[in-house]
């Protein structure tokens, strides 16, 4: 059975991309541009991952991974952060809210799908 | 009333003064002083007031009216600059050990022997006159009262002014030989003193009120009854010559005050805390004023209830003796007051002055001044001293007393005073008058002084023809002793002042800048002028066999006495007294220690016969004084750049606070800047490595990745550019070329340009503008970006489907107003402020900034600034919301 990922970022050209790789890779994709539209997906779908922006406009990345975190229904969900936000502090507070791997951008797309696929284990 | 009891009485309060003084010497030597405040200080200053005021004050206006009241003016003019004169006379004079006012000049000019024994003889010349008025006035009251008593037996006014004499003489060298020490201070007679500056207001009041509420009915009463009845002399200055002569003698007894013996001898040597001057300046004119107070009344009273009776100068005394004899009794012995403490001081003072001046210097040359009993010595002459003065004073009242008033005799010796002044004054401030010049000058303005007031008295007596007034001296009419020069028209007094003064100061001027200064002069010219402590930096090279050097202190001080001060000293400057040679230091502070014994040029010959003096260069000791002016202003210069150091510090760290505070904001924008940076760098390198990686894309979805790639380039560039141009702006880096900008058509400018951007969003874009056009002051490119960020950032935020942009333009006098809304969602009345700051996305921001906004508000806001302006976010009544900016015009 395919892995489904969620991807959520608000830039429609990193979107894209991401959308077309993971597609490439052999995943079941879904997208989001922001962190309702994410939440919606979530709950509808139950992704077993998900690449996670962190700056949106309405709720941030850290909120919805605390929120699939906090619910024993989505806890399983891995989470990779992908965010323009490269403080120290920043990294520390993804991995304290339970992300598997927080990357910085801008990223090697080989890694990220290197990445992804160890997280899915296949 | 009884002679005897009168003379009892005086007595008795002469017993009572005595036990005051010996009080207080004893509570000093218990270790409080009852004298140490400063209304102490300003009674004893009040030995101003002497017999002349007492009684001679009265007389003088019921003679010629106003011009008593210079006495008292002249003092109250001087009040002000005791802080500057008086005080500078005190730190000299107690740095230096100084005890008299031939002292004081001596000192200056170089410790000179001959200037110190001219000063004192004239003095006593001067003064004696002056001394013997108070004897007249004290043996004239004892008349009067005892002529009350018709039976009482006559006695002779010769017996009874010596007996005076004999009394006070005895009575003054007790209280003022008791202690060899001049400078250690009279404590017991300033405290006598000071009981009889009470004495002699209180009974001058009680007389003054007697007279204005007892025998008549109140002030308007005296002045309203003398009006009808007899002829008062003129209170107006209109008489001859008024103004000039009220302007001399408010001058003479200005000088008087600062400089007559007494009046240095309480003002100066008694002085225990220069603090005391400040209480003095208003408390002295303020007991002048009561001591004044009377004096009109009295006089006109006297005028009209006594008249030709009695001279007028025992006006007081006849007046109250209509009260009461005890009321009378209590008068006079306030005129005894006055009198005696006058006495007591100036004799004191006198006598200190003959014998440290004269006879002690003359002693130590011509003796050995290791030959014993030199102590013993001093103090005798001392006591011989206060006996020739008085009984001086007392011959001179035999011979010439009867016939002179108070005052005149008194305005004399102020004349004679005032000789001093210009040497006095000019040596504490010009550093170059000379020793030959003050010598000149004071004997000039003496010789002025004696001719136009000396001899007439002797003339007018009858010892010398009375021609030499009327002719002149062998008929030479200029060389007329009262109109000397053909000055005529004038007083006597206002006549000599003026040309004894003239006399006086041409020649110390001239002489000054014609002759040179010794090297002793030099140095004591520095420390007059500058009155600052050249103890230890003016160490002369004097050095000397220490055992001589303490035996000579011993001579004078006793021998324990200047073995605790020597080993004191010692101590306290680190000097070594153990070996042979005396420290030039040492030298210097026995000379000081013995000034205040025997004067300053007695202590210098004193000083100098046990010295081995090593022969000092003008050039040496020039460089000495340099050295000491160089390390006083190195001083100044090194406080003044502690203070700037300290300031410049505190600067610094200010500063420094603020830089690290910009240091973090620099970080933080830095941050934000690389951070908005990396979201189209990533989606560039996503984009290009996918296109690169998959070589088989279609052609179409190939094309929609390269077109990211470029979009997101230029995104690129044009963030860099805002940053560039935002950082510009913030370091001052940009000017702004003002010019009036018509902004009416700035924004129908930029109206136009966006609007192929309003249509692709389908937005209405209406504006509201005046028909006429509005000029600001502006950068006009800078303005055209700001209207164009809001514009834009408004077409962008507008409602999706029906948008609207409104831009409107209002003013006024002052100010240009541009609103530019939208209907969109509006912005949170939490962010409304944020939206402008270029750091809005920081450390713990995680919410993103409103899209588009970028750095164009944080710019924009910096634009307006820079025109002086302000802009802000509203909210638009409904929805939507309003950015303002106001410009002003």
């Amino acid at each position: 059975m395919k892995h489904k990922i969620l991807v959520v970022d608000d830039d429609p050209y990193i979107l894209m991309s991401l959308e077309f790789l993971m597609k490439k890779s052999g995943y079941e994709v879904h997208v989001a541009r922001n962190g309702t539209e994410a939440l919606d997906i979530i709950a509808g779908q139950l992704p077993d991952l998900i690449l996670l922006d962190i700056m949106m406009p309405d709720v941030d990345g850290y909120a919805i991974c605390e929120r699939i975190k906090k619910n024993p229904a989505w806890k399983h969900i891995k989470v990779v952060f992908l965010s323009a936000k490269t403080r120290e502090a920043d990294i520390q507070k993804g991995y304290d809210l339970g992300a598997s791997l927080y990357v910085s951008k801008p990223f090697s797309t080989k890694e990220l799908v290197k990445s992804v696929k160890e997280l899915l284990g296949a | 009333m009884s002679g005897w009891i009168i003379a009892l009485v005086a007595l008795l309060y002469l017993v009572i003064l005595f036990v005051i003084g010996y009080g207080a010497e004893r509570s000093d030597k218990a270790g409080k002083s009852l004298v140490n405040n400063p209304y102490v200080y300003t009674l004893s200053l009040t030995v101003f007031c002497t017999a002349w005021t007492y009684y001679g004050s009265v007389g003088q206006a019921a003679g010629e009216g106003l011009y008593f009241l210079t006495t008292y003016l002249g003092p109250t003019l001087a009040a002000p600059l005791f802080l500057i004169v008086l005080r500078k006379m005190i730190r000299i004079s107690q740095q230096q050990h100084i005890t008299t006012i031939a002292d004081f000049i001596s000192a200056r000019y170089g410790k000179n022997f001959s200037l110190g024994v001219i000063v004192a003889l004239l003095c006593v010349i001067g003064i004696v006159p002056y001394i013997a008025v108070q004897l007249k006035a004290i043996s004239g009251s004892m008349e009067f009262l005892m002529a009350q008593n018709s039976t009482a037996p006559a006695v002779s006014h010769t017996t009874l002014t010596l007996a005076v004499t004999v009394v006070l003489a005895v009575f003054t060298v007790l209280f003022g030989t008791r202690s060899i020490d001049a400078s250690e201070r009279h404590q017991g007679m300033v405290a006598a003193v000071t009981f009889e500056a009470v004495v002699k207001l209180l009974a001058f009041l009680a007389a003054g009120i007697f007279v204005v509420y007892f025998l008549f009915n109140g002030w308007g009463d005296v002045f309203a009854k003398a009006a009808e009845k007899v002829q008062l002399p003129d209170f107006t200055l209109n008489g001859e010559h008024g103004f000039l002569r009220f302007t001399v003698l408010t001058l003479l007894s200005f000088l008087a005050f600062l400089f007559l013996p007494r009046q240095f001898q309480v003002g100066v040597v008694e002085n225990l805390n220069e603090k005391h001057l400040f209480k003095a300046t208003w408390l002295l004119p303020l007991y002048l004023f009561l001591i004044t107070l009377f004096v009109l009344p009295v006089a006109v009273a006297g005028l009209l209830l006594i008249g030709g009776n009695a001279s007028s100068d025992l006006y007081v005394l006849a007046l109250s003796a209509k009260g009461s004899k005890v009321l009378a009794m209590v008068v006079a012995i306030g005129g005894f007051s006055a009198a005696t403490s006058m006495i007591i001081v100036e004799t004191i003072a006198l006598s200190t002055m003959l014998s440290n001046n004269i006879v002690m210097p003359l002693a130590l040359l011509r003796r050995s001044f290791t030959e014993a009993g030199l102590s013993r010595l001093l103090m005798r002459v001392r006591r011989f001293s206060i006996l020739f003065i008085v009984l001086a004073a007392f011959l001179f009242e035999r011979v010439l007393g009867g016939q002179f008033s108070l005052v005149s005799v008194g305005l004399i010796s102020f004349a004679a005073v005032a000789q001093f002044a210009p040497a006095l004054l000019g040596g504490m401030y010009w550093k170059f008058a000379t020793r030959k010049a003050a010598i000149a000058a004071i004997l000039a303005g003496f010789a002025v002084w004696a001719y136009t007031l000396v001899i007439p008295l002797f003339a007018g007596a009858g010892y010398l023809p009375a021609s030499i007034i009327t002719d002149g001296p062998a008929g030479m009419e200029l060389l007329s002793p009262q109109a000397l020069f053909g000055l005529r028209g004038l007083d006597p007094v206002t006549h000599s002042v003026i040309w004894s003064l003239l006399f006086n100061v041409f020649t110390y001027v001239v002489v000054s800048l014609f002759t040179s200064r010794s090297d002793q002069e030099i140095v004591q010219a520095e420390f007059f002028v500058s009155a600052v402590n050249n103890d230890e930096q003016l160490s002369w090279k004097r050095t000397a066999s220490l055992a001589d050097l303490q035996t000579l202190l011993s001579k004078f001080l006793g021998e324990t006495r200047a073995r605790i001060l020597f080993q004191s000293y010692a101590a306290k400057h680190q000097i070594n007294i153990t070996g042979d040679i005396a420290d030039p230091r040492l030298v210097g502070f026995s000379e000081r220690m013995l000034s205040g014994v025997i004067g300053n040029a007695s202590a210098h010959i004193a000083v100098q016969s046990v010295v081995k003096e090593e022969k000092l260069s003008t050039g040496e000791i020039i460089d000495m004084l340099q050295e000491t002016q160089q390390v006083r202003d190195l001083n100044r210069a090194l406080k003044r750049k502690q203070d700037e150091l300290t300031r410049a510090t505190d600067e610094l760290r200010r500063v420094n606070e603020q830089l690290r505070e910009m240091d973090e904001m620099k970080d933080e924008f830095l941050y934000t800047v690389t951070h908005e940076l990396r979201t189209p760098l990533t989606s560039i390198r996503a984009l290009a490595e996918i296109v690169h990686d998959n070589a088989d894309m279609d052609e179409q979805e190939r094309e929609q990745y390269l077109n990211g790639i470029v979009r997101e380039s230029e995104r690129l560039s044009y963030l860099i550019t805002q940053v560039l141009k935002l950082e510009r702006y913030e370091s001052g880096r940009h000017k702004l070329y003002a010019q009036p900008v018509n902004i009416v058509s700035a924004i129908g400018e930029v109206a136009q340009s966006v609007k192929p951007l309003a249509a692709a969003r389908n937005v209405t874009l209406n504006l509201f503008l005046p028909d006429s056009m509005l000029l600001v002051q502006a950068d006009k490119d800078m303005l055209v970006q700001v209207i164009y960020n809001l514009v834009t950032n408004a077409i962008k935020f507008a409602d999706a489907q029906h948008g609207t942009v409104n831009v409107r333009l209002f003013f006024d006098d002052t100010e240009a107003r541009v609103m530019v809304e939208d209907n969109g969602k509006g912005v949170e009345p939490e962010l409304r402020e944020l939206i402008f700051d270029k750091f809005f996305q920081a450390r713990n921001q995680t919410l993103k900034k409103p899209e588009g906004s970028g750095l164009g508000l944080a710019i924009s806001k910096r634009i307006i600034e820079m025109h002086g302006g302000r802009i802000w976010a509203e909210q638009v009544q409904g929805s939507g919301a309003r950015f303002i900016f106001v410009l002003p015009i």
